[in-house]
């Protein structure tokens, strides 16, 4: 096996691991319905991350997938659930905007980090404005799907890994993927080939936003209400959730299953810690320390292998 | 010959005075200055009140002080090059914050190991996180905050939510001035200044941009880069909780989430001010005009009555189009 092999299967071993502690302390999650309950909340943390994913593929980073995220949610159980009309059409708007600030990020060669720290100010106050507190509920259809009881495996299995696949076959296999890992990788080598960057960075961000939108309905069908703070959480999970996955800050490599794998191994930290009965000042600091501990693996793996 | 020599002499200055106009207006952190100072005459318009002008101009210096102290810290972290930025500062402002009033527990001899305490804090805070990105490898940003979770944990766990309130002399000095200018503000402008030192004129501060310029190429040209790195951090870290100290005497007391909206603020005050995100270029001066802009447009809007919704909506807008104004194509190398 070399680097590549260990690295890719590292996200894999961390949740094995981790699902083997969980099962130990707690045999009775060991079915249909512990599953579920496991990973439950997995699924939009999922959607989260791949669409960090997609903009961390180029190169730039996005600090308002949390406020957007939860924006999402909010308009899904008001307007969607009650003028769906509406309803999507705001969501369909949002994801234009996403694809128009790729767009002024590239045309302006404005720094990401920046311009979407402003933008979540933006969405935030969206949020706000639509559900001043929280409220609202989701329309039955999405609650009937995020709950429905599908043979042999939980929704919370199936659909991670339909995402996992799906985004793979879209960044590995697909011509559009290639190109999209191109411009992280070399924007000057795809820019002289005749492609437009420009073009290509606004569809890199217009996908991130329409994955934003999923998480946020899929949040919503689990949740059933929304308030305008849903979700901050996600914007500092799906960044460590597609680092865990084995994806890089630059140079367009990324893992889209990897990044899934991340999001489940990080949603069960959450739940491994309530069975541990650790007192709840700890909670947060114990996820930390999961995240430090499974990187740190990473370099061991990195090293031993640079030895042989 | 005096004549000419005057002439010469006269022709110098002037030409001196025009090139030093044009690199003035080539600063990237005048626009800072130029947004601060329309937002605050556009409040002033609003603001019913005579003594208005006098008492926004002290809040403004009073607030933007925060940010400008957490703000230089980010700077230097920011300046060491892509990839770096340190998210762990409003955990470690409140662990600083909270570790430190809770052992002055509102005793005022007790405000000097108070300080030390909390820049102790800082220094282990900072020390740590470089621990996780030199030894680890973890990369800047997952690693502070990863730490930033523990730090959090921590401040939790030593106080349970109680508020601790400082002791008496410290309330008074952080809420008081000095000849119409806050000590928040003198404090401030002294950290500036010391920054602004390191950065021009002291060989730390072109060892810092060298390595964020291109660091394999600074590590061969003999830049110490991990000990340049680790000064960095714990600088920063340091700063952090000099700023965490000073917060909580000024509001009364150390809570949990009193650092939450310095996360934005030191980064946001770092780029509005002109320094280049892609790091290797950073200035100090811009810090302030882009911390006194952002504390007016929160009173600007205030002001007009809006809500909270449309508030935050606005800031959000008004901060993307500053920086997408303000920048300059061709900056990011």
């Amino acid at each position: 096996m070399n680097r590549e092999h260990l690295r890719a299967l590292l996200p894999f071993m961390s949740l094995a691991i981790l699902l083997a502690a969980v099962f130990y302390m707690q045999p009775r999650a060991m079915s249909y319905f512990g599953l579920n309950l496991l990973f439950n909340l997995a699924i939009p943390v999922a959607l989260a991350t791949v669409a960090q994913m997609m903009i961390l593929m180029i190169n730039d980073i996005d600090l308002s997938i949390g406020t957007f995220v939860s924006f999402c949610a909010c308009v899904t159980a008001t307007f969607v659930q009650s003028d769906p009309v509406i309803g999507y059409a705001i969501l369909a708007g949002a994801i234009l905007v996403y694809a128009g600030m790729g767009a002024i990020i590239h045309v302006r060669k404005l720094p990401a980090i920046v311009v979407t720290l402003g933008m979540s100010f933006f969405w935030a106050g969206m949020a706000i404005l639509i559900l001043p507190s929280p409220g609202g509920s989701a329309p039955d259809w999405l609650r009937t799907m995020m709950t429905a009881k599908t043979p042999f495996l939980p929704v919370a299995i199936i659909a991670p890994i339909i995402i996992g696949l799906s985004m793979h076959y879209f960044v590995k296999r697909s011509a559009l993927g290639v190109l999209l890992r191109g411009v992280g990788g070399n924007e000057q080598a795809i820019e002289r080939s005749g492609w437009s960057v420009l073009r290509l960075k606004a569809v890199a961000y217009g996908i991130a936003g329409l994955l934003c939108v999923l998480s946020g309905m899929a949040l919503v069908g689990l949740a059933t209400s929304a308030d305008a703070n849903i979700a901050l959480r996600y914007t500092l999970l799906s960044i460590a959730g597609v680092i865990l996955g084995g994806g890089e800050f630059t140079g367009g490599r990324v893992s889209p299953i990897g990044a899934v794998v991340g999001a489940l191994t990080l949603t069960l930290a959450a739940s491994f810690l309530s069975f541990l009965h650790l007192s709840s000042d700890w909670q947060i600091g114990a996820q930390g320390a999961i995240l430090i501990l499974v990187l740190a693996a990473r370099l061991i793996f990195t090293r031993r292998e640079a030895t042989i | 010959m005096k004549m000419i020599e005057n002439k010469i002499d006269a022709h110098a200055t002037h030409s001196a005075l025009v090139r030093g106009l044009v690199s003035f207006a080539k600063k990237q952190w005048i626009w800072a200055y130029f947004a601060a100072g329309a937002t605050y005459f556009v409040t002033l318009l609003v603001v019913p009140t005579g003594g208005g002008a006098g008492a926004l101009l002290y809040a403004a210096l009073t607030f933007a002080s925060f940010a400008v102290i957490v703000g230089v810290g980010q700077m230097f972290v920011v300046t060491l090059g892509p990839g770096n930025v340190d998210l762990s500062i409003p955990a470690t402002m409140t662990l600083a914050g909270t570790l430190a009033l809770k052992f002055m527990d509102t005793d005022s001899s007790l405000v000097v190991p108070g300080i030390l305490i909390a820049i102790g804090v800082g220094l282990a805070c900072g020390l740590f996180n470089f621990s996780l990105i030199l030894v680890l490898r973890i990369p800047p940003i997952i690693a502070t905050l990863s730490s930033s979770f523990l730090f959090q944990s921590l401040a939790i766990w030593s106080n349970r939510g109680l508020r601790i309130k400082p002791p008496e002399v410290l309330a008074n000095f952080s809420t008081g001035g000095f000849g119409g200018v806050p000590n928040v503000a003198i404090i401030a402008v002294l950290v500036s200044i010391v920054g602004w030192f390191v950065l021009e004129r002291a060989i730390a501060g072109r060892w810092i941009s060298a390595v964020g310029q291109n660091q394999r190429a600074a590590r061969l040209a003999g830049v110490p880069v991990n000990a340049v790195r680790l000064g960095v951090y714990t600088g920063c870290a340091v700063l952090a909780g000099l700023t965490g100290f000073i917060l909580a005497c000024f509001s009364g007391g150390a809570n949990l989430n009193m650092g939450t909206e310095y996360m934005l603020m030191s980064i946001a005050v770092v780029v509005i001010g002109g320094s280049s995100i892609a790091g290797g270029n950073s200035n100090v001066p811009g810090i302030w005009g882009a911390a006194l802009f952002m504390f007016l447009i929160v009173s600007m809007l205030n002001s007009y009555g809006l809500g909270a919704g449309v508030r935050l909506m606005l800031t959000g807008l008004i901060i993307v189009s500053v920086v997408a104004l303000a920048s300059r194509t061709g900056r990011r190398p």
